[in-house]
């Protein structure tokens, strides 16, 4: 019988080998070809576990703290790990009730979550509450606390310009390799403007659990671990103290004060009002506070010293005096005659508020003479040395870019408007090819019509001026850590330089800016042992209500720089609302001045009617003003 | 006849090597199994691996006793061994201790036995002296019947102990009776039984039973027609008729088989076969295969290497050292490890049938195929289920598995061959 069917052990053995070959064939796929199972075993086995590092401070240019780290704690659960506990004592230790337990709870289990990874249960967990809860923690399986920092605002001040910092984005995190959703990131400001140093380099560690979410150590004793890189401290431009003191200034009105350096380029203060207390956009009070902000109508939220736009007006002026100089138009001693207004052939002529009569340059300045600036104008855009009017318009547009008009400054905080300054070609869709002409654009000549400036734009024409020809792109950060040379930083040690750089010129202006001061429009702002420049301005306020344009009270405009030799800080002062600059913003401005030269105000009672002072709420639309 | 030396004298260190490698590389993913820092001694007898060692050690003895035995005792007496094989599974349904719904176990303190294992070896012994004897012809139907129910007897037996499992392995012996001459169609019959099982779950069975009366009548017309001799034609319809009957039973008589299987046995089984009332049983049992593939597949190439698994070390993997030891092999030591294992169990296999084959004496022979079927019927569906290509039934991988009635089942099963071979020169049946 065995000989007789030998053969079958062939049969036997190719069915026995052919099964251990196909289950090969399987473990090749599963194993070699297939990655899906390396991927789920990662996921499952290892907790990829974040380490934050610390957010770095913000201090002033004087080393006072204007945004530190607070501890707070997050309670998280594990739902599959919970065992019965007293849920009413539970309750009573955090502050909910029994539903409100229940759709935490749910909440947890349900995807995204799981009932086998931690999630938050509970946000930001008081100090109080996190001390009691620590204490009773062992009777509550499954929970835990986890610590995680808050941003704090010693001083409620400087929330636009600092920024705040909320939860990413889904954006964000979509298209970041960085970000994981729960993250933090600063999202206006220089919390946005400085993110990177700010917020160090997480850290990562690969943390072993088994079946039951129990870890059990770290991977391979942490050779793919990366240790958390702590953010660094930035040491902010502004004064603390001269910020406080602006937005006390600016309590109850609107508008805005740009201070700077501008021997440095530093911002002292920026001042936008109404502002807000940076302390309510904190953690998860955020979402709610901003939308109340959001809402407010008087849009506390939007930074006028950076997104609003005003036309330049008197400050205008002062750079058409320059282009005229350099273009060899006009000279300190050229004389025009002031009959009370412009007439270019219009249907109105441009107005001045005197009959100013005989003017040279430095008068024409000091009395802000719109018949004058006309003059200037025309003088300039009629040289024969241009053949075209776009040639000679081009000309006048670069001056106006190299006095950082219409132009980014590329400033350090983010969304720094442009302002407006035309182009030829939205003057010709406007009038048509080759039918604008210098009279078409008149308005131009004092600041007015196209144009559009924002107070920081302003404040750096001044520092121009200042400085006699150059500026420093304004900025916020004197150093990054401790030093004050990183490579960030590097950009803002440059000099920009305006197409006027023949210091004459700027003497002209600067005398005539001090006789404002000494006997003209400013006197009345005059600072005790400080000699200083100014001009003052307004800027018209037209709105259109129900299809009708209206005449808004104007808004009251100041710049400065002070002291006149030598100048340690240069001003931008806009009161919206308010009427004359010499009645609210010079004030202001020669307050800020003294304040931040010399620590002290020689004039409590200028100082009183600035403070008490409510424009919002007596002037707010203001009377109708015609010609 | 010549006197023996030694007992290792005549001993087939092919097959013996080859067993104490698997044994001790079965013990060595035990340890990786269900490692843990506090007991890192691989000789720690508080834990699993420790234990192994034990019952390793004790299956070295049992080995060696084996080889001590004259061979002519296992000649002489599988019929008593039978019959007391055969008493102790019907007495542990009435005495043994029930262990999650099945009573397969007696429990003498520790120590576990399980007469299911065992049987398989008295089943090996009977069948062989069976089909040695004078006279048997493979084409005889008493043959047959008997043959049958020495197989069939102890695994319906098993099945009321609700070790279902345990008792398919049973039919591993139609490869022993394929190779004694039963007729192909024996072979065939027994792969359309699984197949036929699996589809009786699968698919609406009166549905199927239709399906199949309507291949019955065609091919009962096609005899009928084609054939002249209409009395041959009449058995042949006969024959038909018949196993669309016995078609029918074996269709309805599932779903009784299976309800008497373990209640998670039986969930596991309809998991693979994707078809799953209760969710929640099925997330139960669907994780199994699911955290199997997993560790295995997470293995890769080269493995993670040893003790630095996850998956089966953290309890990701259920029964991580019975009988999902497998995915230690897997997620340790790789595609090239699972070859490696896969290839020392072929090896053992082959190297039993070619020595099987070299027999003089008949029973050796089919003794010899009957233990080269059994392993090779539990390393299919152990490690088949381990990947996703068998249904999960609870059956040990032979040598690598935790737990020492298994383990001393096989050792028993195996070297009973090797010591019928190491004398075959002396024995002629
Ligand atoms: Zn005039």
């Amino acid at each position: 019988m065995s000989a007789q069917y030998s053969d079958r052990k062939y049969v036997i053995i190719a069915i026995f080998s052919s099964i251990i070959l196909i289950f090969l064939a399987r473990l090749f796929y599963i194993q070699v070809i297939d990655d899906q199972y390396k991927l789920t075993a990662r996921n499952q086995a290892f907790r990829y576990m974040t380490d934050y590092p610390a957010r770095g401070n913000i201090f002033d240019r004087k080393g006072r703290r204007l945004v530190y780290n607070q501890a707070a704690y997050d309670l998280m659960v594990i739902p599959r790990q919970v065992k019965d506990f007293d849920t009413a004592e539970f309750c009573t230790i955090i502050g909910i009730d029994k539903d409100q337990f229940e759709k935490k709870m749910l909440k947890a289990i349900l995807p995204p979550n799981s009932s086998r990874k931690p999630s938050i249960f509970e946000k930001e967990i008081s100090v109080e509450h996190s001390a009691i809860l620590q204490e009773r923690l062992y009777k509550f399986q499954g929970f835990f606390l986890q610590p995680r920092t808050l941003r704090k605002y010693p001083e409620p001040i400087a929330g636009h310009l600092l920024g705040y910092v909320g939860e990413v984005s889904e954006k964000i995190t979509d298209t970041s390799s960085y970000y994981r959703d729960g993250d933090y990131i600063g999202i206006s400001g220089m919390e946005k403007a400085y993110e990177i140093p700010l917020r160090g380099i997480k850290g990562t560690h690969i943390e072993v659990v088994d079946v039951h979410n129990r870890p059990m150590g770290s991977y391979m004793n942490g050779i793919y671990d990366t240790i958390a890189v702590a953010g660094k401290d930035l040491v902010c431009s502004l004064d603390a103290v001269l910020q406080e003191y602006g937005e006390k200034l600016m309590q109850n009105k609107i508008g805005s004060i740009v201070a700077i350096d501008p021997s440095t380029g530093e911002i002292l203060a920026f001042v936008s009002s109404p502002g807000y207390d940076p302390n309510l956009l904190i953690g998860s009070t955020l979402p709610k506070n901003f939308r109340l902000l959001q809402q407010d109508s008087l849009k506390p939220l939007f930074n006028r010293a950076l997104m609003a736009s005003y036309p330049p007006g008197s400050t205008f002026k002062l750079v058409m005096s320059l282009v005229g100089q350099n273009e060899k138009v006009i000279s300190k001693s050229t004389t025009f005659f002031c009959a009370g207004g412009y007439n270019y052939g219009g249907a109105r002529p441009l107005k001045c508020d005197a009959h100013h009569g005989s003017l040279d340059l430095t008068a024409g300045i000091s009395r802000s003479c719109n018949t004058y600036f006309c003059n200037v104008f025309r003088s300039v855009m009629d040289n024969k040395k241009y053949k075209k009017m776009e040639d000679v318009f081009t000309v006048w547009r670069n001056y106006a870019i190299s006095f950082g008009i219409g132009a980014h400054l590329n400033t350090d905080i983010p969304n720094e408007l442009r302002g407006s300054l035309p182009t030829i070609e939205r003057y010709n869709k406007i009038f048509g090819e080759h039918r604008w002409h210098t009279s078409t654009i008149i308005s131009l000549a004092i600041g007015q019509g196209e144009l559009g400036i924002t107070p920081l734009q302003n404040a750096n024409v001044v520092c121009i001026i200042a400085n006699k020809g150059f500026y420093y792109i304004p900025h916020t950060v004197k150093s990054i850590g401790k030093n004050p040379n990183d490579p960030s930083l590097l950009r803002f040690k440059e000099k920009h330089y305006a197409q006027v750089t023949d210091t004459a010129y700027y003497n002209v202006v600067i005398e005539a800016m001090n006789e404002v001061v000494k006997h003209g429009t400013a006197a009345a702002s005059q600072i005790p042992g400080i000699d200083y420049c100014a001009k003052t301005g307004t800027a018209e306020n037209k709105r259109v209500i129900n299809g009708k344009v209206i005449q808004l009270k104007d808004h009251s405009m100041f710049i400065a720089f002070a002291p006149k030799e030598n100048p340690k800080i240069a001003i931008a002062v806009t009161v919206e609302n308010a009427g004359w600059g010499a009645s609210w913003a010079a004030p202001i401005a020669s307050l800020m001045i003294e304040k931040y030269l010399t620590d002290s105000v020689s004039r409590p009672e200028i100082e009183k009617k600035m403070l008490d002072a409510d424009i919002i709420h007596t002037n707010i639309i203001g009377k109708q003003k015609g010609y | 006849m010549r006197e023996q030396k030694t007992i290792f004298q005549n001993i087939d260190w092919v097959m013996t090597g080859l067993f104490l490698a698997l044994v001790v590389l079965g013990w060595m993913n035990i340890y990786a199994a269900v490692y843990n820092d506090e007991h890192n001694s691989i000789f720690d007898i508080s834990q699993k691996y420790g234990k192994q060692m034990l019952w390793i050690t004790g299956a070295i003895i049992i080995a060696l006793v084996v080889l001590i035995i004259d061979a002519n005792f296992f000649t002489a007496f599988p019929y008593p061994m039978y019959i007391i094989s055969t008493i102790m599974l019907i007495a542990v349904i009435f005495f043994g201790r029930e262990i999650s719904g099945s009573h397969s176990w007696f429990r003498f303190g520790d120590f576990g036995l399980q007469p299911a294992e065992f049987g398989k070896f008295a089943v090996g012994l009977a069948l062989a002296k069976y089909m040695s004897g004078l006279n048997i012809h493979a084409a005889d139907l008493k043959t047959k019947a008997i043959a049958f129910f020495i197989i069939l007897f102890p695994a319906g037996i098993i099945v009321m102990e609700k070790e279902a499992g345990t008792a398919l392995v049973y039919i591993a012996f139609i490869f022993v009776l394929f190779r004694e001459g039963f007729s192909g169609n024996f072979l065939l019959g027994g792969f359309f039984t699984i197949l036929l099982l699996i589809l009786a779950l699968l698919v609406n069975k009166i549905v199927l039973v239709i399906v199949l009366a309507i291949i019955a009548i065609a091919i009962g017309l096609f005899i009928w027609v084609s054939s002249r001799n209409k009395k041959k034609a009449k058995r042949g319809l006969l024959g038909v008729f018949a196993i669309l009957v016995i078609a029918s039973f074996a269709v309805f008589g599932v779903d009784t088989a299976f309800s008497k299987m373990k209640g998670h046995q039986k969930t596991r089984i309809n998991v693979f076969l994707g078809k799953e009332v209760d969710k929640e049983m099925k997330k139960k049992a669907g994780y199994n295969i699911n955290q199997s593939l997993i560790a295995i597949g997470s293995g890769g190439v080269a493995g993670k290497g040893f003790l630095q698994g996850t998956q089966t070390k953290y309890e990701f993997v259920p029964e991580q050292s019975t009988d999902f030891i497998f995915c230690t092999v897997g997620e340790e030591w790789g595609f090239l490890g699972c070859t490696f294992i896969l290839s020392l169990f072929l090896a053992l296999i082959l190297r039993i049938i070619f020595v099987a084959e070299r027999q003089r004496s008949a029973f050796s022979r089919i003794y010899g195929y009957g233990v080269a079927s059994i392993l090779f019927f539990h390393i299919t569906v152990n490690v088949g289920m381990t990947i996703g290509l068998a249904p999960v039934i609870g059956i040990p991988l032979p040598f690598f598995s935790y737990g020492g009635s298994s383990l001393w089942a096989f050792t028993i099963l195996l070297f009973v061959f090797i010591k019928l071979d190491s004398n075959r020169l002396l024995i002629l049946r």
